[in-house]
C-alpha cells in the first residue's frame, strides 16, 4: 500500500444552520479509484467543492503530499489546480461550448504554454520556442483525442457534440492539465450501459496508465463496484463507512442508509 | 386551404379591427389651429386605406407563415405596387405605409428560401465553409479599397472626413472586442479610456509641447492602467452588474473632466492642439518657426486634403495593428483564457487559470487601444471637451461590436460602416434619419439575432481547415 495521496481530516462545511458535511474524515491513494457514495444530499459534491478550493471548508484539514504538502483549504481556488494539481469534473457539464473540442484541451493547458510564450511577450512575436511548445501541446490533445474517440471531431465546437462524448471530452480536458488528483462528479450520469463501460475503461487506463490518484462521486452503482479500489459512503453530511467495495456492499449502516429503516431513524 | 382560408380572413379581420380601434383618434382627427383656437377636421378616408392595408398584409404574413408563399408574394407584391403606384392616395405618408407592408410581406415570404439557400451553401463542394471563404477575400477586399481609396478622385474633403471617423470607430470597436466579444466583459464606460487618451496627448502636447508620436505609446499606457483602475473593482462581477459598474466608471471620468477645472479646463476644453507631424514636417500652410510643411519638404503645392489623407493613413494603419494584434493574441494562451472566460468562469478556475489576471489583461489590452485612438482623436479635432465622451459614444461602440457579431473582426468593419456612415448618407431624409437608422439597426438584430458576422475560426485547428469533418450532415 503506497502513503495516501490526500488526506482529509475532519472536514466540516456549514452553510448558516445547515451542516451539509459533518466531521470527515478519509484519504485517497496514487493509483486507486476512490468512490465517494451516498444517498441525495449526503454532501458528497460539499466535499468535491471542498477539496477543489470553491468552498472555503469551516473546519479540518485537507492535505495533498507530492513534491511537497499542499494544504488545499488555504490555497485559492484556481491555485489548486494550478500548483497542486487537483483536476475535477463537474456534474452538470461544464466544457466551453462555443470553443472547438481542440481549443478546450489547449486552454486546459494554460499555465504551461502562458509559461513557454513568456507571459504573452514571445509568442506575439512568434519566437520558435513558443511555436515548439504549442505544437507539443497539439500532440497531447491529439493523444487524449485518440483516447476518447474524439479526433474526427477536434475542430468542431464543444457544444455540439452529443453527450456521452461531452462527459468524455471533459474528463480528458481535466487530464490536459497533468493533474496528481483527478476529481469526477459523476461522470456516468445520463450514459447508457455502454457508454458507461467505455467510461469504465477510460478510467481504468488513466488510473493504471497515467498513476494518477481518482475520487468519483457516483450514483451507479455497478460503476462504483466495478472500478473502485476504497469506498467512501457519506449520508447526511457525516461518514458512515469505508473499505473494500465488496465489505461496503453488505455494510448493515449503508443498507439502512440506502433503503431506510422502519423506524426512519438514519442514525440507528 | 378552404376552411384554413376563412381563419385566415377572421384573424386579419380582427387584426384590421384592433388597428382601426387603436388608430381612430390618432389618425381618424387632425387638429387644426385657426387662429382663436384648436378645431378639428375628420381624416377617416386615410384611416380606412391604412386599415385596409393591415387587413391584406395581415393575411399576407398568415399566409407566408403556413407556407403559402405565392399567394402572399402576391399579396405583397400588389401592395408594393399600390404605395409606389401614382394613385393618388391622400398622404405621401400613405404610400410608404402601403408600400412599406408589401415589402414587409415580400420579405417574411422570401425569408424562409434565403435561409435554405443560405445552408445549403455553408459548404461549398471543397468543403471550405462559405461565411469563412467570404470573411477571408471580404477582408482582403476591404483592405484594398481603405488602401487605395485616398488616392482616387473619390477623395474629396468631404468623404475623407467620414472615412477617418468610421476608421475611427473601426479601431474602437477592434479594441472594445477584446473585451466584450473575447473576454465577455460587457463594458458599458469604455468611452472613459478613449477619453484619457485623448486628454493625455492634449495635456502633454499643449503643456510640454511633446509630439503626437512620442505620446502615442504613453497615452496608450495611461488608458491601460486606467484600465486596471476599473479592473479591480469589477473582478466579482458579472454580466448586468459589471455593466453598471463601468458605466458608473465612465461617467466618473467624464465628470471628473468637467469639474477639475485646473487640470482639464473644465467644459470649456482644450484648444490649439498640434496636430500629428511626418518626420517632423507639419500639415498646414505656414509651417511654424524652424520647422517646414509638409508640401514644402515633398516640393508639392499645399492641399487641405493632404492633412485629410496623412490622418487617414495614420489612424488605418493604428486600426490595422489593433487588428493584427487581437488575431495574433487570440491564438495565444491569453487570448484562448480569455475565451474560456467568457465561456464559463467557474470551468476556468478548475483549470488553473487564474481569472483576476486574464480579466485584469483583457481590459488593460483593450483600454490601450482605446487610449491610442483617443490620442488621435485630440490630434485630428485639435480641439477636445468633455462633451465628446459622453456615453452615447460607448453605446455607439458597443452597437459595432454587437451589431458585427460578438468577437467578428471584419464584422466589426461592417457595423462600423454602416453605424456612422449610415445616418450620414440618411442626411437626405431629414427629420426621418434617425428612424431610418433605428429601423436599420431593428432589422439587423431580427434577421441576424447574433450579429451580421457569426463565424467563428477556431483559433486553432488539428485538421486543415480544407478537409471538413466526414459525418458531417448534408456534405455530398
Amino acid at each position: 500500500m503506497s502513503a495516501p495521496l490526500i488526506e482529509v481530516e475532519h472536514l466540516t462545511m456549514r452553510f448558516g444552520g445547515l451542516i451539509a458535511v459533518d466531521d470527515v474524515t478519509f484519504s485517497a491513494r496514487p493509483r486507486e479509484i476512490t468512490a465517494i457514495i451516498g444517498p441525495n444530499g449526503a454532501g458528497k459534491t460539499t466535499v468535491f467543492n471542498c477539496i477543489t478550493g470553491f468552498y472555503k471548508p469551516t473546519a479540518g484539514r485537507l492535505t495533498l503530499r507530492a513534491d511537497r504538502e499542499y494544504l488545499l483549504e488555504r490555497m485559492l481556488g484556481h491555485e489548486i489546480g494550478q500548483k497542486a494539481k487537483v483536476a475535477r469534473t463537474f456534474q452538470n457539464i461544464r466544457l466551453f461550448p462555443g470553443m472547438t473540442v481542440l481549443e478546450n484541451l489547449m486552454v486546459a493547458q494554460h499555465n504551461k504554454l502562458m509559461l513557454a510564450s513568456g507571459m504573452t511577450v514571445f509568442g506575439l512575436f512568434g519566437l520558435k520556442s513558443y511555436r515548439d511548445a504549442e505544437t507539443a501541446a497539439i500532440e497531447v490533445a491529439r493523444r487524449w483525442l485518440e483516447r476518447i474517440n474524439l479526433v474526427a471531431d477536434a475542430d468542431r465546437p464543444a457544444g455540439e457534440l452529443p453527450y456521452g462524448a461531452q462527459r468524455r471530452l471533459e474528463i480528458a480536458r481535466a487530464m490536459c492539465t497533468e493533474p496528481r488528483l483527478l476529481c469526477l462528479d459523476e461522470p456516468a450520469a445520463g450514459l447508457n450501459p455502454r457508454e458507461s463501460a467505455e467510461l469504465n475503461e477510460l478510467l481504468i487506463s488513466i488510473r493504471d496508465g497515467d498513476g494518477i490518484g481518482v475520487l468519483l462521486i457516483e450514483h451507479d452503482m455497478s460503476v462504483v463496484m466495478q472500478i473502485s479500489d476504497h469506498v467512501v459512503v457519506l449520508d447526511y453530511g457525516r461518514k458512515i463507512a469505508e473499505g473494500p467495495p465488496a465489505d461496503v456492499q453488505r455494510d448493515p449502516a449503508v443498507i439502512r442508509a440506502y433503503l431506510g429503516t422502519d423506524e426512519g431513524d438514519p442514525d440507528a | 386551404m378552404g376552411p384554413r382560408l376563412q381563419h385566415y380572413l377572421k384573424d386579419a379581420g380582427l387584426t384590421a379591427l384592433v388597428a382601426a380601434g387603436l388608430a381612430f383618434f390618432i389618425v381618424g382627427f387632425r387638429t387644426y389651429d385657426i387662429g382663436k383656437g384648436l378645431t378639428f377636421d375628420y381624416q377617416f378616408v386615410d384611416l380606412g386605406i391604412a386599415v385596409v392595408a393591415i387587413f391584406f398584409g395581415r393575411l399576407g404574413l398568415s399566409l407566408a407563415a403556413d407556407g403559402h408563399d405565392w399567394p402572399a408574394l402576391v399579396l405583397g407584391a400588389a401592395l408594393g405596387a399600390v404605395g409606389a403606384s401614382p394613385i393618388k392616395l391622400p398622404s405621401t405618408f400613405l404610400h410608404w405605409f402601403v408600400g412599406l407592408a408589401g415589402l414587409l410581406v415580400v420579405l417574411r415570404t422570401i425569408w424562409p428560401w434565403a435561409n435554405r439557400g443560405l445552408a445549403a451553401a455553408r459548404h461549398s463542394p471543397r468543403g471550405v465553409p462559405v461565411g469563412q471563404a467570404i470573411a477571408k477575400w471580404l477582408g482582403a477586399g476591404l483592405l484594398a479599397v481603405a488602401v487605395v481609396m485616398p488616392m482616387t478622385p473619390l477623395a474629396d474633403q468631404k468623404t475623407m472626413d467620414l472615412a477617418v471617423l468610421i476608421l475611427t470607430y473601426v479601431m474602437l470597436g477592434w479594441g472594445l472586442n477584446i473585451v466584450v466579444g473575447l473576454a465577455g466583459l460587457l463594458d458599458l464606460g469604455y468611452v472613459a479610456f478613449y477619453a484619457v487618451g485623448a486628454y493625455s496627448y492634449a495635456l502633454l502636447s499643449t503643456q510640454f509641447g511633446m509630439s503626437f508620436w512620442s505620446v502615442l505609446p504613453l497615452a496608450g499606457m495611461m488608458a491601460a492602467s486606467f484600465g486596471l483602475l476599473l479592473g479591480f473593482p469589477v473582478l466579482r462581477l458579472r454580466g448586468d452588474y459589471l455593466a453598471i459598474v463601468t458605466l458608473g466608471f465612465g461617467e466618473i471620468i467624464r465628470l471628473v473632466l468637467l469639474n477639475w477645472v485646473d487640470l482639464s479646463n473644465g467644459p470649456a476644453g482644450i484648444g490649439s492642439i498640434p496636430g500629428p507631424t511626418l518626420f517632423g514636417a507639419v500639415f498646414a500652410e505656414t509651417a511654424p518657426e524652424g520647422s517646414q510643411t509638409f508640401a514644402e519638404m515633398m516640393g508639392i503645392p499645399f492641399s487641405g486634403n493632404q492633412r485629410l489623407i496623412f490622418l487617414y493613413y495614420i489612424i488605418l494603419a493604428l486600426a490595422l495593428v489593433t487588428n493584427f494584434f487581437t488575431q495574433r493574441i487570440r491564438r495565444l494562451p491569453v487570448g484562448r483564457a480569455w475565451e474560456a472566460l467568457r465561456e464559463d468562469e467557474t470551468a476556468c478556475k478548475a483549470l488553473g487559470i487564474n481569472p483576476t489576471n486574464t480579466k485584469l489583461t483583457a481590459f488593460a489590452v483593450g483600454a490601450m487601444f482605446a487610449g491610442f485612438a483617443g490620442s488621435f482623436f485630440a490630434a485630428k479635432q485639435r480641439f477636445i471637451s468633455p462633451e465628446s465622451f459622453t456615453f452615447i459614444e460607448s453605446a455607439i461602440i458597443l452597437a459595432i461590436v454587437v451589431l458585427g457579431g460578438m468577437g467578428s473582426q471584419i464584422g466589426v468593419v461592417l457595423a462600423a460602416v454602416l453605424l456612422i456612415g449610415l445616418p450620414e448618407w440618411f442626411r437626405d431624409l431629414g427629420a426621418y434619419r434617425m428612424v431610418a437608422f433605428g429601423l436599420a439597426m431593428v432589422l439587423i438584430m431580427v434577421f441576424r439575432p447574433r450579429g451580421l458576422i457569426a463565424h467563428r475560426e477556431p483559433s486553432v485547428r488539428l485538421h486543415p481547415a480544407r478537409r471538413a469533418p466526414v459525418h458531417r450532415k448534408g456534405l455530398a
